[in-house]
């Protein structure tokens, strides 16, 4: 792979409808695998208070903060509503031969 | 333009004055809020806010007030309502006519019988004011006391060992935490709090706290007295009621309101801490809940009923506490439970499942390390609200996901 694209691991190490936490560069992301087998890359800690997104619960495209219950649409990562109000930072994701990489 | 009047500025009435807005109501909307600084989240006021007082964690900027036109009340109370008028009158005599009026008036600190109030060195902690006082006292290898061992007593003591500070828990209750949480998790608590070098006290009565120039005293009936730079007393909190009593609305621990968060008079509704409410899910019994969430939610919900909406209480009661790194959750109601299940999910931490007699799970309590248990409590909690009967093997394999028990 080609510059700053990095790889993050094998596909099938996320579990469908999961998200798993991925630490590179001094920094923390999410990354997500949705029903349909898509794959998705957020900023990895929640804008409300600085919380790991990756402990918490990922359903109908949503991951919900494990703390304080913010949630976003990790496909955009758009703030769903209190306590949250700024968006996450979306990352490109692709994947390779089954292994899975991200754009940082 | 139909004038809405929120009372009370805490976690409910700023979020119902914001989702007001958010649901498209164009009338004005006033927000008193008695405390000078505006809406603030008061969890971390016994953790991490106490550590860094000196500012709280704000509900919403200052500005996003002004930019949703809520006329944003501070430093200012109700001291009557005529709900027949329909008219608030202010501390400052100024007499604001609502076309709906949402109580949000939170609850207050419980004093200690036989303690007149609290001094320089006896403390309460309820405000972000209290948490500026309370952090300028709580200095290293000072000896902080602290009545209860509750979940606010108990945080208040990680806090002060954080700080520096010696802390002695001094609880009447055989155990801690004996409102709502499994002994099993309560010892596993008590344990960490003693590792960490907190004397935690059970089954002491007090009989007088004495404030003295240089130490307060805290004596008990067994004889022994306790000697502390500082006394905290952290046991519980009461509704504010005053207003609502006052203005002949009815009050049972709590002002009183219907599913709907309706209280005895037309168009006035109350949310949040100060209200107890009939709980659908376990069998219509009244509850009040004193919890960040639980604000949150009937703060949303009060407003869509002010806009008219005929929505129902269906959360599932939800409390978390944090104390070193632990972190407990617990969902749902569990008194009442007649079986209680065990599942374990690595590095010590663990989720019990309280079920009632025909095998429906009514709450979970889970400890861990962190954000461990919070997934699998946040779907538990989404069992509870979709009352199902979980296979028991089922919950307690930690290798079985708890999502695929939704489905069933």
């Amino acid at each position: 792979m080609s510059g700053n694209w990095i790889e993050v691991c094998a596909a099938d190490a996320i579990d469908e409808e999961d998200v798993m936490r991925f630490d590179h560069g001094g920094r923390t992301f999410a990354i997500y695998r949705s029903p349909e087998d898509d794959y998705f890359a957020t900023d990895g800690l929640c804008t409300h208070e600085q919380i790991h997104l990756a402990d918490g619960l990922v359903m109908d495209n949503i991951i919900e903060c494990p703390k304080h219950n913010g949630r976003f649409d990790y496909r955009t990562g758009e703030a769903k509503g209190a306590p949250v109000c700024v968006n996450l930072k979306t990352y490109p994701v692709r994947v390779e031969n089954g292994t899975v990489f991200i754009a940082v | 333009m139909p004038h809405f009047v929120v009372v009370g500025a805490g976690e409910c009435g700023a979020r119902a004055a914001f989702a007001l807005r958010e649901k498209g109501f164009e009338g004005d909307i006033t927000l008193i809020g008695a405390e000078p600084v505006a809406p603030y989240e008061r969890p971390p006021l016994s953790k991490e806010g106490l550590v860094h007082a000196h500012e709280p964690k704000f509900v919403a900027a200052l500005e996003r007030y002004a930019e949703q036109g809520i006329d944003l009340r501070l430093g200012i109370d109700a001291t009557d309502i005529d709900p027949t008028g329909k008219v608030v009158t202010l501390t400052d005599g100024e007499r604001l006519s609502y076309d709906k009026l949402l109580l949000a008036t939170g609850a207050s600190a419980r004093s200690f019988p036989g303690i007149a109030g609290t001094g320089e060195r006896i403390r309460m902690l309820r405000s972000q004011a209290d948490a500026l006082a309370l952090r300028a006292a709580l200095l290293p290898g000072r000896h902080v006391a602290i009545i209860g061992g509750g979940f606010i007593g108990l945080e208040l003591a990680a806090t002060a060992r954080r700080l520096g500070a010696d802390a002695t828990v001094i609880e009447g209750l055989p155990r801690v935490l004996k409102r709502g949480v499994p002994e099993a998790i309560a010892e596993l608590i008590t344990q960490r709090h003693r590792q960490e070098g907190v004397d935690i006290r059970c089954d002491e009565t007090i009989v007088a706290v004495e404030e003295g120039t240089d130490s307060a005293i805290v004596r008990l009936a067994s004889g022994k007295e306790i000697s502390a730079d500082l006394v905290l007393i952290g046991i519980g909190a009461q509704p504010n009621v005053a207003l609502a009593e006052k203005a002949g609305l009815a009050i049972d621990n709590g002002i009183a309101v219907n599913e709907r968060l309706e209280t005895s008079a037309a168009d006035v509704y109350a949310a949040g801490d100060c209200c107890s409410f009939p709980l659908a899910l376990y069998g219509g019994r009244r509850v009040r809940l004193e919890s960040w969430r639980n604000a949150q939610e009937q703060g949303t919900l009060a407003a869509a009923n002010l806009l008219g909406a005929e929505n129902s209480i269906s959360a599932v009661p939800w409390f978390w506490s944090d104390q070193y790194d632990l972190t407990l959750q617990i969902a749902g109601l569990a008194d009442g439970a007649a079986t209680m299940l065990r599942r374990d999910l690595g590095e010590d931490a663990f989720i019990l499942f309280h079920l009632d007699e025909t095998g429906r799970l009514l709450a979970a309590s889970g400890i861990g390390r962190g954000n461990a248990v919070a997934r699998d409590i946040r779907l538990a909690e989404m069992l509870i609200a979709a009352r199902i009967c979980a296979d028991p093997a089922a919950l307690t394999a930690s290798h079985v996901k708890l999502k695929s028990l939704l489905a069933v």
